[in-house]
């Protein structure tokens, strides 16, 4: 008996010991896991989630167990997939209510010219130099509403797509 | 009979319908020509790809061939024009092509005297010319697959010039019933046929065709078995094969043929084979050695709702209406107006529509085939059983109802051929094609939304690294021009300092 009860004391020390330097040593898997995440959500950049784009999202919903409610772009859709994804029993609703896809518009007469939508598009889908007119190249906008702030003479608008 | 027998060594089709062919109504006259129309309306998108660009103005007059639309891009094919006359309008115009919105379209008012540009009727000597030249030549044709995919044939050929290729095969089996047309061109221009069938394997550089026909068209076997002894050309062989919807399809004759299964996902350009049909081989003689461009095409207008069903030949771009009016008008109860065959056409609502390039069919009904109500699946596997491309239905079915695209992708939806089998034999009248064509737009839809968000990725990526990089270089710059003040000592700041002020001084 003392022999079988020897055997399996070392068989799980062993194991033990196996699975805890596995742990430590062996890079761990959650840069994987918000990839999976990060591939889930729409991409837009759009910040409304509260984190400066949909990658630093991904990482603190798999680090941070941030909610995985705050993606409006993405809609309910997103959140269920993420559910199913992190294995997540309930789902809440969206926050806030889904956005409809849409995307920025310039009003050419208006602009002035200061780049300051240019610089805080975060996909680098607008285009225009200092005292020259700016345009947004609609095939990249994502629709994220970020260029609308900073806008000094409100001439961008979102139009449905 | 005379010349080659028709052969029968087959393949295995699995599924399929034998479906009453009621052609027989529209093939008791022979090929109608229509006289010229007073209008005639170009779409400039009458083929995959990207639609011809304009060349032409509002008000310039035109000829009989001339190009009046080209392909921007790649892919596509050039618009002529059917007829000499004066640009009237480019503008949208309901048509019936595969979106069923108004497209733009380019409209001719006829003169009526038909002339045609200087340069033709010159036949060409194709033989002496390289295969690629060939090519070319037919991609100014603006001929496209007539099957009814109209798939530009010039750019289906230079693609397959690229594949190891053993059989070039004429598809002369009609997709469904009503549909006649290709029927009566193998029997009235067999020899043209065979002369573009013949072009075809001098432009692929092959030496083995076979023309197949299926076996409801004995006239139709006549007329080419005796046209193909009278050009004696060894590489052509006729093959006869069984009356089974959808034979027709490019994939199942293939199979049909040479008992090689086209891949998922895939073309039969993979196996080795090139599939055509009899009238694009018509229209490439018509284009080569008539010097006729596709400016016309044969179509039925057929079904109880016409006072006499037909074939007429017809110019692109002449009004439904008219086609109609010529076959004895509408009878009285003609109720829907449907275009191409009963299994795959497009119900219309309004007969202004133009003929365009892919038009194989009008029919004018009655009544559309009664539908019980819709209830649920059974689980019969009665579609499985018909499906001719051994996808599963009723499971697609069930996922597409789920809206569950890994599961719709590996039961194969994107392989369904959507010939209408499965709603056919269904016992709970589920419309399944339908289903199924709309889950297929849902997940295109969903491809190019993943495409895009990848895109968005990216660039948010690399104007990241852009930003750091910046804020990394401005950090370099500043601590260099600290080093470099800190190793000029305090005697040379002084110095800076005393010029900088006298400079502000003056």
């Amino acid at each position: 008996m003392w022999i079988a009860i020897l055997t399996l004391t070392v068989i799980a020390l062993i194991a033990g010991l196996g699975l805890g330097f596995a742990a430590r040593k062996l890079p761990s898997n959650s840069s994987e896991l918000v990839e999976r995440v990060n591939d889930l959500l729409p991409q837009t950049q759009c910040a409304q989630c509260g984190y400066p784009g949909c990658r630093p999202y991904a990482a603190a919903i798999v680090e941070d167990g941030e909610a995985i409610n705050l993606c409006p772009p993405g809609g309910n859709d997103t959140v269920r997939r993420l559910a199913d994804l992190l294995g997540r029993d309930e789902i809440p609703p969206l926050a806030t209510g889904p956005a409809a896809p849409a995307v920025a518009v310039i009003d050419e007469s208006l602009c002035i010219g200061c780049t300051y939508c240019r610089a805080a598009c975060p996909v680098d889908a607008i285009v225009g130099a200092h005292q020259l007119m700016h345009t947004v190249i609609e095939t990249e906008c994502t629709g994220c509403e970020l260029c609308l702030a900073p806008c000094p003479v409100d001439c961008i608008t979102m139009r449905g797509s | 009979m005379a010349g080659p027998a028709a052969t029968y060594d087959l393949g295995k089709l699995h599924g399929g319908l034998r479906l009453a062919a009621r052609k027989s109504e529209s093939t008791g006259l022979p090929i109608q020509s229509l006289p010229l129309p007073r209008q005639l309306i170009l779409p400039i998108d009458q083929h995959v790809g990207d639609p011809a660009q304009p060349l032409v103005g509002i008000g310039e007059r035109v000829l009989k061939g001339q190009v009046l639309a080209e392909p921007p891009g790649t892919l596509g094919a050039p618009v002529h024009a059917p007829s000499s006359g004066e640009v009237v309008a480019i503008e949208p115009w309901p048509v019936a092509g595969r979106h069923g919105d108004p497209a733009p379209c380019i409209v001719i008012e006829c003169d009526g005297e038909d002339r045609a540009m200087e340069s033709w009727e010159e036949p060409i000597p194709y033989a002496e010319l390289p295969g690629d030249t060939v090519l070319q030549k037919i991609l100014q044709g603006g001929i496209v697959g007539l099957g009814g995919a109209v798939y530009p044939t010039a750019q289906k050929l230079m693609q397959a010039v690229s594949c190891d290729l053993d059989y070039l095969i004429l598809n002369g089996a009609e997709w469904g019933p009503y549909i006649s047309c290709d029927d009566m061109l193998m029997r009235e221009r067999a020899h043209d046929i065979v002369s573009g069938a013949r072009i075809l394997l001098h432009a692929l550089q092959l030496d083995c065709a076979y023309i197949v026909v299926e076996s409801d068209k004995p006239e139709a076997i006549r007329q080419l078995a005796a046209a193909m002894t009278d050009a004696g050309d060894e590489r052509l062989t006729l093959k006869q094969i069984p009356t089974i919807y959808p034979s027709g399809g490019e994939d199942q004759l293939v199979q049909l043929v040479t008992n090689r299964e086209v891949p998922s996902g895939g073309l039969p350009t993979d196996i080795g084979c090139l599939v055509q049909n009899v009238g694009t081989a018509a229209a490439i003689h018509d284009w080569l050695q008539a010097g006729e461009p596709l400016i016309s095409r044969i179509t039925t207008i057929t079904g109880d709702g016409i006072a006499n069903p037909m074939n007429v030949r017809a110019r692109i771009g002449t009004p439904l209406a008219e086609i109609a009016e010529f076959a004895g008008g509408y009878t009285e109860d003609a109720r829907h107006l449907v275009i191409g065959g009963p299994m795959t056409g497009k119900s219309v609502s309004n007969d202004r529509v133009p003929l365009v390039k892919a038009t194989n069919c009008i029919l004018v009904m009655s009544a559309l085939p009664a539908n019980g109500p819709e209830l649920p699946c059974i689980r019969c596997g009665e579609c499985a059983a018909v499906c001719p491309v051994q996808l599963l239905p009723q499971q697609i079915f069930w996922y597409a109802c789920a809206d569950d695209e890994a599961q719709l992708r590996e039961y194969g939806l994107i392989d369904c051929i959507e010939c209408g089998c499965c709603d056919l034999v269904c016992p709970s009248h589920i419309p399944l094609t339908y289903d199924f064509r709309m889950a297929k737009a849902r997940i295109r839809e969903l491809a190019d939304e993943k495409a895009r968000a990848e895109r968005a990725r990216r660039r948010f990526e690399a104007r990241n690294e852009r930003r750091q990089r910046e804020q990394s270089e401005r950090e370099a710059e500043l601590a260099r021009q600290k080093a470099e003040a800190r190793q000029a000592g305090p005697d040379a700041i002084a110095e800076i300092l005393k010029r900088k002020r006298r400079e502000d001084g003056d």
